[in-house]
C-alpha cells in the first residue's frame, strides 16, 4: 500500500489501465498540456503522447458524443468534463445516446466509456461550478454511477469503470482531490461496483454518506460516540447505480434508524430516493422516520458565509442522528 | 452530365432505389393500418441520396444517419424483412422491437444507427472516425443528416473537431428543404448549406441529390479525400421528400405544385429513363426491378407479421452489458423486499407489473387511437398535435379501409 492523494490515485488508475490496454485513451478540455484543471491527468501526455491524451475544444456534447462513437468503434474513452456543471451541456449525449444506445439497438452496440466529472461546493466557485448532481445521474437506466470518497476507492473504482463495458458517470469531489489515503499498488486491485463500505460499525443508528459527506458522516459518528454515547454505523455506498441496498438495509434492520447525508439538493435527491427504498423495504424495522441531511435548496452562493451555510456539516449530521434517536437515549 | 457506369452497376443502383421506394410506400400503408406505430418518417423522393452514397462505400466503412433511415439500412445490405419487423415492433426486427422506425441499426453491415435526436449523430460520427484513425484502420465514416441539423450546436462542434483532428469522415447534409415544417430559408441564415462548414476549414459542395450518378461521384470523391488524405468534406445533397415530415404532417407549409415540380425530377423515373435511352438497360429489366422490389417488400411484410412480439421477460435485456451475474436494473416500483443487485432473472414483482401493463397492448390495434393521427383528449394529446391530422389520403387510402 502507498499513501496517495485522490488526484494521484485517479491518475495512477488511468495510467495503469492505459498501459494495460491500448484501446484506453483520455480526452477532455485541458487534459493534456495543462494536465487537467484539477491536475488529475498530470504526466499522462508526457507518457502516452497526443494520440492517447487528447486536448479537446470546449464542446462538451461533442466531446462525450465523440467518446460514444469511439466506444462503439471499439475504443475505451476516458472522458473528462471539467465540472459536473459542464456535464449539463452534454446531457443529450450522456442520456439520449450513451445510456440508451445499448438498449435501443438491442445489444448490437456497446458504449464502454467513462465520463469523469468533479463537483461539490466549498471553494467559493459560486452557482455554476459547485453542483452535486448525483441524483440526476443515478436516475438514468443504462448508466453506472460511481462516487468515491477515498483515494483507495477512487483508484479501484476508476479501474473497474474503465474495464466495464457500460457507460460510467464517475463523479469526483473537488475537496477530496488533495486528501490522502491508502492506495493499493497492485495493478489488478479493482473494486466491484455495487459494494458499499462499512466505514464504522455501530448498533444505534445507520448513517449513509457519499463523496465528501462520507467523511462528514465519519466525523459526526466520532462526535456522537465521544459526546453522546451513541454508536453510529457509517456506510459509504461508493456507487449509486448499482446501489448496494442490501448492506444498507442490513444495517437499518440492526439499528432501526437511518440518516442519509449528501451535498446535493433535497428535493428528489439521493436521500429522498434512499429514504423511500428504506421505508418501502424495512418499514417494520424503523423506530423513527428516516432523516435526510442535504445541501440547501439554492444555487451555491459565492459568499463564504452563505456557501458554508448551504453545505451540510458534521453538526447537522449529529443533530439528525439525535433526532432519529429521540426518546431512545 | 457524367456518363453512366456499366449495366450491372446501373441495374443495382436502380434495384436498390426501387426497393427503398416500394418499402417506404408499404411502410406508410402499414402505418395507416396501425401495424407500425409511433412516428414514421419516409424517404420517398430521397432514394438517390441514399443509394448513390452507399454504392461507393466499402463494407468496412461506417454509415450513420437520422430518424429517416429505413432505406439507409436497406441500401447498406440489411434485409428489408428485419427493417419491417422493427417497424412492427417484433422480435426479429433490427433492434428486436426496442428501437422502432427512428432507431434502425445493423452492426453487421456497419449501419451504425438511426438517431431520433436531430444532430445527435454528428459527434458520434466523429468518434467512429476517430476509432478508425486511432486503430490505423482504413475505414471512413459517412455521416448523413438533414438541413435542420445544420443549425444545431453539434454541427459546429463536430465540424470543428473533425477538421482539427483531421478525421476520416464525410458529412452529407440531405437538404430536403424543410426542417419538419420550417422551410430552409426560414430556419437557416445561410441557405447554401454546403458553405456552412467553411469557417471550420471544411470545404463543401452542392450536389443534385435527385441524380444518383451525381451523388455517387461526389461521395466517391469525398470518401477518397477522407480515406487517403484524412480530409473531411461537407456535401449538400439537394433533394425532396414527397411525403410529409412524418405520417402526422398536414403539409400546410408547402404547395402541392411544389411537390409536383419535384416529382418531375424523380430519381427513379429519371434514372430509369436515362438507362433505357442510353441503351444500358432494357424496358424489361426496369420492369423486373419493380417486380422484384414488389416481391421483396411483400415478403418483408409477411415476415414481419409472422415474427413474434418480444417476450416480457426480455424487458430489461441489453440495458447493461453484464460480465457476470449482476442485474443492474433495479426495479424500484415494487414494495416487496429488495432482491439484491445480483439477481440474474426478472423478479416476480417486476414480471407482474410488466404483465399487467402489457395486457393493455392486447387491444385490437385498429381500435387503438393513434395520437399522431387522431388526437385524443383522453390520451392527453395537445390540441396542436391533434390538429396536425393527416390521414395521408393519397394513393394509400384511409387507414381503416381494408385493402390488399
Amino acid at each position: 500500500m502507498a499513501e496517495l492523494r485522490m488526484r494521484e490515485a485517479l491518475r495512477d488508475a488511468i495510467a495503469e489501465e492505459m498501459r494495460r490496454d491500448e484501446a484506453v485513451f483520455v480526452m477532455g478540455e485541458d487534459v493534456g498540456v495543462f494536465e487537467g484543471a484539477f491536475k488529475v491527468t498530470e504526466g499522462l501526455l508526457n507518457e502516452f503522447g497526443e494520440k492517447r491524451v487528447r486536448d479537446t475544444p470546449i464542446s462538451e456534447n461533442t466531446i462525450v458524443g465523440a467518446g460514444v462513437g469511439a466506444a462503439m468503434g471499439g475504443l475505451r474513452p476516458v472522458v473528462e468534463l471539467m465540472t459536473v456543471n459542464f456535464s449539463l451541456l452534454a446531457l443529450d449525449q450522456i442520456i439520449n445516446h450513451a445510456a440508451a444506445i445499448p438498449y435501443m439497438f438491442n445489444g448490437q452496440a456497446r458504449v464502454p466509456m467513462v465520463i469523469r466529472m468533479p463537483g461539490g461546493g466549498g471553494h467559493q466557485l459560486g452557482p455554476t461550478h459547485s453542483h452535486s448532481l448525483e441524483a440526476l445521474y443515478l436516475q438514468v437506466p443504462g448508466l453506472l454511477v460511481a462516487c468515491p470518497s477515498t483515494a483507495g476507492d477512487g483508484k479501484a473504482l476508476l479501474k473497474t469503470a474503465i474495464r466495464d463495458d457500460n457507460p460510467v458517470v464517475f463523479i469526483e469531489h473537488e475537496s477530496l482531490y488533495g486528501k490522502r489515503g491508502e492506495v493499493a499498488e497492485d495493478d489488478d486491485e479493482i473494486l466491484r461496483f455495487g459494494e458499499a463500505a462499512v466505514r464504522r460499525e455501530g448498533g444505534d443508528v445507520t448513517i449513509v454518506g457519499i463523496l465528501k459527506m462520507a467523511h462528514v458522516a465519519e466525523e459526526a459518528a466520532a462526535e456522537l460516540a465521544d459526546s453522546h454515547g451513541v454508536e453510529a454505523e457509517v456506510i459509504d455506498p461508493r456507487t449509486l447505480r448499482p446501489l448496494d441496498l442490501d448492506t444498507i438495509l442490513e444495517s437499518v434492520r440492526k439499528t432501526n434508524r437511518a440518516v442519509i447525508v449528501e451535498e446535493g439538493w433535497p428535493h428528489g435527491g439521493v436521500g429522498a430516493n434512499l429514504s423511500a427504498l428504506i421505508t418501502e423495504q424495512a418499514f417494520d424495522h424503523l423506530d423513527a422516520p428516516v432523516q435526510r441531511v442535504t445541501g440547501a435548496d439554492v444555487h451555491m452562493p459565492y459568499s463564504r458565509r452563505l456557501e458554508q451555510a448551504s453545505i451540510p456539516h458534521s453538526e447537522h449530521v449529529v443533530k439528525a442522528a439525535l433526532a432519529a434517536l429521540e426518546g431512545a437515549i | 452530365m457524367s456518363s453512366l457506369p456499366d449495366a450491372t452497376t446501373c441495374y443495382e443502383l436502380l434495384a436498390r432505389m426501387a426497393l427503398i421506394r416500394r418499402f417506404e410506400e408499404e411502410a406508410g400503408r402499414q402505418y395507416q393500418r396501425a401495424k407500425a406505430g409511433g412516428f414514421l418518417h419516409l424517404a420517398i423522393g430521397e432514394e438517390a441520396t441514399i443509394v448513390g452514397t452507399t454504392s461507393v462505400m466499402k463494407p468496412e466503412d461506417y454509415l450513420i444517419g437520422t430518424y429517416r433511415t429505413h432505406g439507409h439500412a436497406i441500401a447498406r445490405g440489411t434485409d428489408p424483412k428485419r427493417v419491417m419487423a422493427e417497424l412492427f415492433g417484433r422480435v426479429d426486427g433490427t433492434s428486436g422491437g426496442r428501437g422502432g422506425s427512428m432507431h434502425i441499426f445493423d452492426g453487421e453491415v456497419r449501419f451504425m444507427g438511426g438517431y431520433g435526436i436531430v444532430g445527435g449523430n454528428l459527434p458520434i460520427a466523429a468518434g467512429l472516425a476517430l476509432s478508425s484513425q486511432y486503430k490505423g484502420e482504413d475505414s471512413v465514416t459517412v455521416c448523413m443528416f438533414g438541413d435542420g441539423a445544420s443549425n444545431t450546436g453539434n454541427f459546429g462542434e463536430t465540424m470543428n473537431m473533425a477538421a482539427l483532428w483531421t478525421l476520416p469522415v464525410l458529412f452529407l447534409v440531405e437538404n430536403n428543404l424543410y426542417g419538419m415544417g420550417t422551410a430552409v430559408e426560414r430556419h437557416s441564415a445561410q441557405t447554401d448549406l454546403s458553405e456552412k462548414a467553411e469557417g471550420y476549414g471544411i470545404p463543401g459542395e452542392r450536389i443534385d441529390g435527385m441524380d444518383v450518378i451525381a451523388v455517387r461521384e461526389a461521395v466517391s470523391k469525398g470518401i477518397r479525400l477522407a480515406r487517403e488524405e484524412q480530409r473531411p468534406t461537407l456535401l449538400e445533397l439537394s433533394t425532396y421528400r414527397y411525403r410529409g415530415h412524418s405520417a402526422a404532417d398536414p403539409e400546410v407549409y408547402r404547395e402541392p405544385e411544389e411537390v409536383d415540380e419535384w416529382r418531375q425530377k424523380d430519381p427513379i423515373e429519371t434514372f430509369s429513363k436515362r438507362c433505357i435511352e442510353e441503351g444500358v438497360l432494357g424496358e424489361k429489366e426496369v420492369r423486373t426491378v419493380r417486380e422484384k422490389a414488389e416481391e421483396l417488400v411483400a415478403a418483408a411484410v409477411e415476415f414481419a407479421d409472422a415474427s413474434p412480439e418480444p417476450a416480457l421477460d426480455t424487458l430489461y435485456e441489453n440495458l447493461y452489458v453484464l460480465d457476470s451475474d449482476a442485474w443492474y436494473a433495479v426495479d424500484e416500483r415494487s414494495p416487496e423486499p429488495h432482491r439484491g443487485e445480483r439477481e440474474a432473472t426478472m423478479p416476480d414483482a417486476a414480471r407482474e407489473l410488466a404483465e399487467a401493463g402489457a395486457a393493455y397492448a392486447e387491444e385490437e390495434q385498429a381500435e387503438r387511437p393513434n395520437p399522431a393521427v387522431h388526437g385524443d383528449a383522453e390520451l392527453g394529446v395537445p390540441p396542436e398535435v391533434a390538429s396536425e391530422v393527416d390521414d395521408d389520403s393519397g394513393e394509400d387510402g384511409p387507414r381503416e379501409e381494408g385493402e390488399g
